[in-house]
């Protein structure tokens, strides 16, 4: 199938800086494609290439089979959604919603319909007479999801559409947004430093660092087989817990050496053999170590001291030492822990990720 | 009930020493500032005989219109006696356009330094506000030769074209300063949408304008009108100026100064200036305080 939205070659630069060189990118139709990275990673700046709001220095943009590196915005078939809603501040709501169409001259009737349209999908028809001084951010944020709506785009494209919302409003929006998707089908790039909005709302996800993609793949598969050392501590909140170690030759294939215990690596799911005699970090993300009662009987059972605990009400949030490793442990709510108590873990190895010290590479 | 309140609620507020020395300060301020414009209105209601008696500061004990139906239509410069109003209309004909045209000019060059960023639009920026600090005694001459070159010297459109010049940095300093502070992403959704150069420019732009164009209405009004040097030296004879009419008037020579009549052409030449400021003087307070605009 054709990519609805293909990024090839591309190459943008502030004089002698190279922000982004030679990304490659296909999106294809009906498909929810998150941009996601730390700020200056350059997300943004593909965002911009794509809708054509900055010059590029090499390379191509098409959308929707047409070659449009050198077209106007207008006439790209997006819609853009800023994070500072960009509404106009002196138009009413319902001139706000129709400025684009009046601009390409569209009939009354026409614009009417369609304001009307986005209006009733959004639920912002009472609002259609203010101005946008008079609304809430969510309200604000509603009408600049309807302005690129009512352009009847083939690409929609999000600039960190949320981050100026508080945080109830921004999990109600999330939650709109994804429902938009569903009905409308249309292509969306939605572009944020949110790792749960990426997950939540990606069909695939593109994690950027240094102006490239480090990892494009589902957001589970993003999740749970990072593959690389940035996108496994990027991805995850409270980050992924990191050992130094050693592959070594065990009886039944490689063993982990790390700082004062070893553990068996029988059902890692690597991407080849696992090498022996490598220095190599084992990551561990919070959830998949097995704590206190999960942890007994378990292979390389050790102890840990408790640091302090977050309770965060569905579960709580442990941070442990064992021996000059710190690590965080996900566990149920219930049962607290003072610090200073002993408590045995264990690490479920099928769902652990093993990095090469030297590329941080996942192997 | 006990002499000493323990402190609750809002605090009191005393008249302190040095408090009053401020208000003291301030009137006699004031005082120094309207003491002038007083003489000037009570002399103006005067006849001369009164003004010679010498009390400056008392009312007037005969009042009279006539020193300013006089000064309106009959004061003389130099040979021609029809009074101060026609240079009142080549005031107009000169401020109106100027002001218009610069305002205009310096709202797109800032618009298109911020938002379009020409390339070189820096270095432009840079050289204009150059331009902006040199005396402007250093162009007059030639200034003078190049507009007598293309036929524009002593002539009405050539006076406005130096107004509109020598207006321009100012301008755009103020209107490019706005316009940066105008969140970027407006300009970006205004461009997907399909808004070219001019439909941002008038559509968008211009109506979030408001306080800024007040301030540089304030600018180029008084500036224009109470411009002298220009108008004395581009308008020409047929287009001079308000404020070089005034001056012919004070200055002519021929029998006693009639100081009632000058008066009143003094008043009358700063009325426009007064007016802008009386009703605008809020407004330009908020346009200079206005920040950020919020969307």
């Amino acid at each position: 199938m054709e990519p609805s939205v293909s990024v090839r070659d591309l190459r943008i630069s502030y004089g002698a800086l190279d922000v982004i060189d030679n990304l490659q990118l296909d999106i294809t139709p009906g498909e929810f494609l998150v941009l996601l990275g730390p700020s200056g990673c350059g997300k943004s700046t593909l965002l911009n290439a794509i809708a054509g709001l900055i010059d590029i220095s090499d390379g191509e943009v098409w959308i929707s089979g047409k070659n449009v590196t050198w077209d106007e915005p207008k006439d790209r078939g997006i819609g853009m959604v800023f994070q500072s809603y960009a509404l106009y501040p002196q138009m009413s709501v319902e001139k706000n919603l129709s400025f684009g169409l009046r601009v390409a001259r569209h009939s009354k009737k026409d614009i009417a319909e369609r304001v009307s349209r986005a209006a009733e999908i959004l639920q912002i028809e009472p609002l259609l007479k203010r101005r946008p001084s008079n609304l809430s951010g969510g309200q604000r944020q509603r009408v600049a999801i309807g302005r690129a709506l009512v352009r009847d785009a083939d690409v929609f494209l999000f600039d960190e559409p949320l981050s100026n919302l508080d945080a109830k409003l921004r999990v109600d929006l999330r939650v709109e947004i994804k429902r938009l998707h569903q009905r409308l089908r249309s292509t969306m790039i939605y572009v944020t430093h949110d790792q749960i909005e990426a997950l939540t709302l990606a069909d695939r996800i593109a994690v950027m660092h240094g102006g490239e993609i480090q990892q494009l793949d589902e957001p589970l598969t993003i999740y749970n087989r990072p593959c690389n050392m940035f996108v496994a501590g990027f991805i995850g909140s409270p980050a992924m817990n990191f050992f130094d170690g050693r592959l070594v030759a065990g009886q039944d294939g490689p063993i982990f050496e790390g700082q004062g215990f070893a553990t068996g690596l029988a059902g890692y799911d690597g991407n080849g053999p696992l090498p022996v005699n490598r220095d190599v970090i084992l990551g561990v993300r919070p959830e998949h170590v097995l704590f206190d009662r999960d942890a007994a009987g378990q292979p390389a059972e050790v102890e840990a001291v408790v640091e302090l605990e977050e309770p965060m009400g569905a579960d709580s949030l442990v941070w442990l030492t064992y021996g000059e490793a710190k690590l965080s442990v996900r566990c149920a709510s219930g049962k607290r822990y003072r610090p200073g108590d002993r408590v045995p873990i264990a690490f479920d190895i099928t769902r652990a990720s093993i990095f090469d010290t030297q590329s941080e590479k996942r192997l | 009930m006990t002499a000493e309140t323990q402190p609750r609620g809002r605090k009191p507020r005393r008249l302190t020493a040095s408090r009053i020395g401020i208000y003291a300060f301030l009137v006699f301020a004031a005082a120094f500032f309207l003491l002038p414009f007083y003489v000037m209105i009570v002399t103006s209601f005067k006849t001369m005989p009164e003004i010679q008696q010498g009390n400056i500061f008392g009312l007037p004990t005969d009042f009279t219109l006539k020193p300013w139906s006089t000064a309106w239509a009959h004061a003389c410069t130099g040979v021609n006696c029809e009074g101060i109003r026609v240079g009142v209309l080549n005031s107009f004909e000169i401020m109106i356009p100027a002001a218009t045209l610069s305002i205009l000019l310096g709202a797109i060059n800032g618009y298109a330094l911020s938002f379009w960023r020409p390339r070189g639009g820096n270095l432009i920026f840079a050289v204009l506000l150059l331009g902006a600090f040199i005396p402007y005694q250093v162009y007059l001459y030639p200034l003078v030769r190049m507009l007598s070159k293309v036929s524009l010297y002593n002539t009405l459109p050539g006076i406005i074209t130096v107004h509109v010049i020598f207006g321009l940095p100012v301008m755009t300093l103020l209107f490019r300063n706005y316009y940066v502070a105008v969140p970027v992403d407006l300009f970006k959704a205004a461009r997907i949408d399909g808004g070219g150069f001019w439909t941002i420019f008038f559509q968008l732009m211009i109506p979030m304008s408001g306080p800024i164009l007040v301030v540089a209405a304030i600018l180029q009004v008084t500036g224009i009108w109470n411009d002298f040097l220009f108008g004395l030296i581009f308008a020409g004879r047929d287009h001079l100026p308000m404020t070089v009419e005034l001056n012919n008037i004070v200055n002519t020579t021929t029998g006693t100064k009639a100081y009632n009549v000058n008066m009143a052409a003094t008043i009358l030449t700063a009325l426009v200036p007064l007016i802008v400021y009386f009703v605008s003087g809020r407004w330009f307070v908020r346009g200079i305080a206005a920040g950020a605009v919020k969307g």
